[in-house]
Formats: structure tokens, sequence, C-alpha cells
């Protein structure tokens, strides 16, 4: 198996901040790798340290082959990078922006009218080529941006937040060119606040206060999560998730709709006591159930086990 | 019951475009009720219709019982209304933001304490009182700017993608804030592009393009969905999908990570067919299980019909 991006011991202080604390981690040739974790957690500075834009304080790395503390600018020709804040132009039409991004990534002459071709192709812009990108629905821009992000060809591809607001249609729609990318042996890093994104990758890495606390494919993560989540239905909600947040046994508790839910250590037995316990602080219990547990669950757990975000 | 709000045909259009295109529902007194939709499904129009500071081009709304076409200034004593761009100023700290608010809305002396002990204690900002506002991280940023647009306790409460770019831990105390003022009898209304946080209001509205498309609590959404889902693994999942794509019974299959969704056509509830479809294929099945809807496919249902 060829790899396209490996770290080992990846460190970066600021001052006496440490941003990002001895992160080790391979991401295989076409896979889709996903980036998650609260703000502060650490994803950025890793993100730049991989794209060539940062430093790195200790440890070492390779992108695409190359190292990430001697070879920065061979690695910034070999990644295309789209952010959610797409850079697009909006008082160019979407030809021009194709044509401005071939700039700057030195794509000319007959690779130039080539890549152009494709790119409206793949996104589904043919029709729209002297359209104002300004006047263009969002799902539309997202693919153009995709398109100007990968029109030098680069092996590895960095999306950040890619499908933020975007309906679900056009967010199946970008995916699937993303998956065509990966079939084709594109690695692509996504970094996202949102599960729904967290979904559609092959693994996900989390984490937390600059360490990396959990990799694995989403449903290895969630199956770590071995107590069901209890559901508890009250008439005080809000209370009994305060409540709820420093008992013993209890990992996260949450609002969910009306009900609260529970992760805890030992669901069978805490679903016989939680509903006494909570009587004994005023606060009646309608019934206790169980439920399976979302990757957010998981997620936030994961988070909580590890002391909890670093702030906020 | 009085609705606490009540939109009647509600229109906004902005030239040839049709933001909001005819919204008639109701929001019961004290729902938690979530305004659902893509980018550009008209939420935030409605919003600004329902906070009194965009006039409707036709129909009305009450809001609180106060016509926003007709009395457009009067609707804003009823309600806090947080925007995407909800004014906070960066020079001033935590604590300092709260009592501009505080002040800005009046609210006597006596009750400021009580009501800010009561917002730090949900938001965990306590401990931040004496930080700048400019140096907070963006899930501290929304919810001070809701500390704030709370400290006047109105009755209604309007919400414009609080939780967009918040990560998912703030994000549950963002939530927790919310039920807080539901379980005080405040009527919360709460845009969001994200289905599954839908899940967690009492009713939601589906908008696309203006329009209505579903309008209900989540779970009676979910189970109006026809046809049942289903999680398949398989070796290589390309081949699997093109596979079940072509198989009979098959409405739609896609991709999602290592795994393949597959939504079945009604008749085919009891589908044998995943071995089959696989057979001779060359492709191992590796698992696969029936899932709940969410709220996503039935959006994706209902825009494609």
């Amino acid at each position: 198996m060829t790899l396209a991006v490996e770290v080992r011991d990846l460190t970066r202080a600021f001052g006496d901040f440490v941003a990002v604390d001895q992160v080790t981690f391979d991401v295989a040739e076409g896979e889709i790798f996903g980036f998650l974790g609260p703000n502060g957690a650490g994803k950025t500075t890793t993100i730049k340290m991989l794209t060539g834009l940062l430093a790195p304080t200790s440890g070492t790395g390779r992108v695409a082959g190359f190292d990430l503390r001697r070879e920065s600018e061979a690695i910034k020709q070999r990644i295309g990078y789209m952010s959610q804040l797409f850079s697009l132009y909006g008082d160019l039409t979407v030809e021009e922006n194709i044509g401005f991004f071939a700039g700057l990534y030195g794509v000319t002459g007959p690779r130039l009218a080539e890549r152009r071709d494709w790119a409206l192709e793949m996104s589904g812009l043919k029709d729209y080529r002297r359209r104002l990108t300004g006047q263009l629905p969002l799902g539309f821009k997202q693919r153009l941006a995709l398109g100007c992000a990968v029109l030098h060809q680069p092996p590895i591809l960095f999306l950040d937040e890619p499908t933020s607001g975007v309906d679900p249609i056009s967010r199946r729609n970008f995916w699937d060119l993303i998956y065509e990318f990966s079939g084709r042996g594109t690695t692509v890093f996504v970094s996202t606040h949102y599960m729904e994104e967290a979904e559609y990758c092959h693994r996900l890495a989390l984490m937390n206060r600059g360490r990396l606390i959990a990799l694995d494919r989403p449903a290895a993560l969630r199956a770590r999560l071995t107590e069901p989540i209890l559901e508890i239905t009250t008439d005080h909600g809000p209370a009994t998730a305060q409540a709820l947040q420093g008992a013993r046994g209890v990992i996260e508790a949450a609002m969910f709709g009306r009900a609260v839910h529970v992760v805890v250590e030992q669901a069978a037995s805490a679903a016989q006591t939680l509903p006494a316990w909570l009587e004994t602080r005023g606060i009646p219990c309608r019934g206790v159930t169980h439920v399976r547990p979302s990757l957010e669950d998981v997620f936030v757990s994961l988070v909580r086990l590890e002391g909890g975000a670093v702030a906020g | 019951m009085t609705p606490a709000v009540s939109l009647r045909d509600l229109t906004r259009r902005f030239g040839d475009v049709m933001a909001v295109d005819g919204l008639t529902f109701d929001v019961a007194p004290g729902e938690l009720f979530g305004l659902v939709g893509p980018d550009g499904a008209g939420k935030t129009t409605t919003l600004r219709m329902l906070a009194g500071v965009l006039r409707p081009s036709t129909g009305d709304a009450l809001v609180g019982g106060v016509s926003v076409a007709r009395d457009p200034e009067g609707v804003k004593h009823r309600i806090a209304y947080m925007s995407q761009r909800f004014g906070l100023y960066t020079d001033l700290t935590v604590r300092e933001n709260i009592d501009f608010y505080a002040d800005l809305y009046e609210v006597p002396d006596a009750e400021r304490p009580a009501r800010l002990q009561r917002l730090y204690h949900f938001s965990n900002l306590g401990t931040f009182e004496h930080r700048l506002a400019g140096q907070l991280s963006g899930g501290m940023k929304q919810k001070l700017g809701l500390c704030c647009a709370l400290v006047h306790q109105p009755e209604i409460l309007l919400l414009d993608e609080p939780t967009f770019g918040v990560d998912p831990i703030s994000r549950r105390d963002l939530w927790l804030i919310l039920h807080d003022m539901v379980a005080q009898g405040v009527t919360v209304v709460v845009s969001t592009a994200y289905l599954d946080e839908a899940e967690r209001c009492d009713h939601v509205a589906l908008l696309n393009q203006g329009k209505v498309i579903a309008l209900d609590r989540p779970a009676v959404l979910q189970e109006s969905l026809v046809g049942d889902m289903l999680v398949v693994r398989a070796s290589d999942p390309r081949r699997a999908l093109e596979r079940l794509r072509a198989a009979p019974g098959v409405r739609r299959a896609a991709l999602f990570g290592d795994t393949i969704h597959v939504t079945l056509d009604e008749r085919a509830r009891d589908w044998p067919g995943v071995r089959e479809a696989l057979e001779g294929a060359g492709v191992e099945l590796l698992d696969f299980h029936e899932i709940g809807p969410g709220l996503e496919d039935v959006f994706m249902e209902r825009v494609a019909r």
C-alpha cells in the first residue's frame, strides 16, 4: 500500500502552548480521511503543517513522498485546497475563474484548454460557462470550487467543511465526485464539525487538546461505545441534563429534543439507578429507554473522557 | 391556544426572485420550532420578516399577536433576534457586552444579577467574564451572542443558524440553553441547514426554494418515508454499488465511506435481494442491516417528488 501522508510525532508549539502534540498517523493513497475535533484541538495547525504553510517544531512527515521540513514547495505543487468560503470571484464568469486558478497553478497552453473542458464537464457547468459565478446556486459554486482546486491534478486534496449549507442532493452529487477522485487514486483530507460530512469518510481522526485521541472507520468508532445510550423522558430536560453532567458513571448528558441522551459506563445498572437518583434531586423521570449511539455521541464522549475540550 | 407565531401566505420577492413564497404555518407557544433547509431556501428572509426588520411583499405574520406588516416596531418588543452577524463588541469583555445589551433593553438593575447568573450557568461563560469578546472561540462567541439576545427575557426567540461553524461540544451547550428557554415558556424559532440537528426540534418546516415542502414532528416525517433502508458492506464497494443500483426493487443506492446505503421500494419490504444482487459479481458480502431513515432522506424524497 502506497502512503500519501505519513507523519511521526508531529509537534508544533507556539511559545508554551503545544498546539499539536506528537501526532502520528498514515493516510493511504486514494483514502478519504476525515479530520474532526473541537475548536482549538489542533486540526488547523496540523493541516497547515501538512500543506507546507507552517514548519513543525519537532517530528517528521512526508506528504506525496516529500519531506515536510525540507520540501514544502514541492508539496504545495502536489496538493489542492478547497475552503468552505471558496475563494471564487463572484464578479468573474465560470470560465474566467477557471482561467484564473489555472494561471495560479501553472496550467497553461494545450493543457489549459483540456483541463478547462474537463472542469466544466465534471462540475456540470458546461452550459453556464459565461455566467457570473456570483449568480450560481451554492451547490454549483461548490462543484466549481472543487474543479478549480484540482485543475493541476494534485494527488492530494484538502477540503475544509466542503458542503456547509448545501442541500442534501447537491451534497450527494459533490460526494459522488469525491468518490470518483478517490477511486482513481486521489487522496482526500476532509476537516469538518459536521457528522453528516464525517459519515462519508473512509476513516476518521479525532483530535483534542493537540493530541490524536481516536482513529478508525466510522463503524468501528461507533462500535467503541459498547454501551447503548439511555434516553430519559422527563418534563425537566435542561435540569436533568445539568444534574447528570456531574453524576458518577455518567460520561455525557445532552438534550435531544425534549428528552435527555445519557452516555454511561454501564447502561444496564444505570437504567436501574438513575431514575431514583434523579428523584432524590427533585427531578421526576417518566421513562428510560435504550437508543443507538450516533457518531456525534461517540465523538463527544471521547472528548469528555479525555478531560474535555480546551475551552468553550 | 393562540399561536405564538402565525404565518399567513408570507411572501417576499427580491426583483424576480421569490425568496419566500407563500408560507403558511403556526408555531405554538413554548415550542422549539425548526426552519430547516439548504442555503438559499428562504430561512434568513423568513426570520428577518418575523423579526420586523424586513417588510413582506405580500401576506402577513402575527408574532406575539402583533402584525409584522402593519406594526414591525411593535414586534421588536416581543422578540429577541439573533442574526448570523450578531453584533458583539470585540473590544469589550464578555460581561461588558451583556451589560451593554441589558442597558439597551432597559433591564431593571434589580433583575440583572439573577439573570446573569442563569446565563452564565448554562453558557459556561462565567469563568471568561473578563475576557475580550474578540478573543473567544467561535462557539463561545455564539453563546455570548445568545446570552446578549436573551438578557431581556423575550417571549419569542428567533435564531438564524446559531450553530453555524460551531464544534459539536459547544453546539450541545447551545441546544441546552435553547431548551432551558423553552422550559421557561419561551417560544423558539431556529433555522439550520443541518438535518441531523433538526431532529432535536418539536416541529420542523422543511424549506426548499422559498416553499414549505414538509411540516410536522421530525419522528412523524421520518415514519412517513416509504420503503426501507439498508446499510451494506462488501469487499469491493464500487462494484457492489453498480450491482445494487441495477437490482430490481432498489430505488437508490449510494456510497457512504466504505458502506453502501440502499433505499428500497415499498413493495420490497421483505427484500431477499442483497445476496442475489451480489452473486456472481466476485464481491464478498461482509454485512448488511436495516437503518431508520433520517430527515435528510425525507428531504431528498420530497424534493425528488
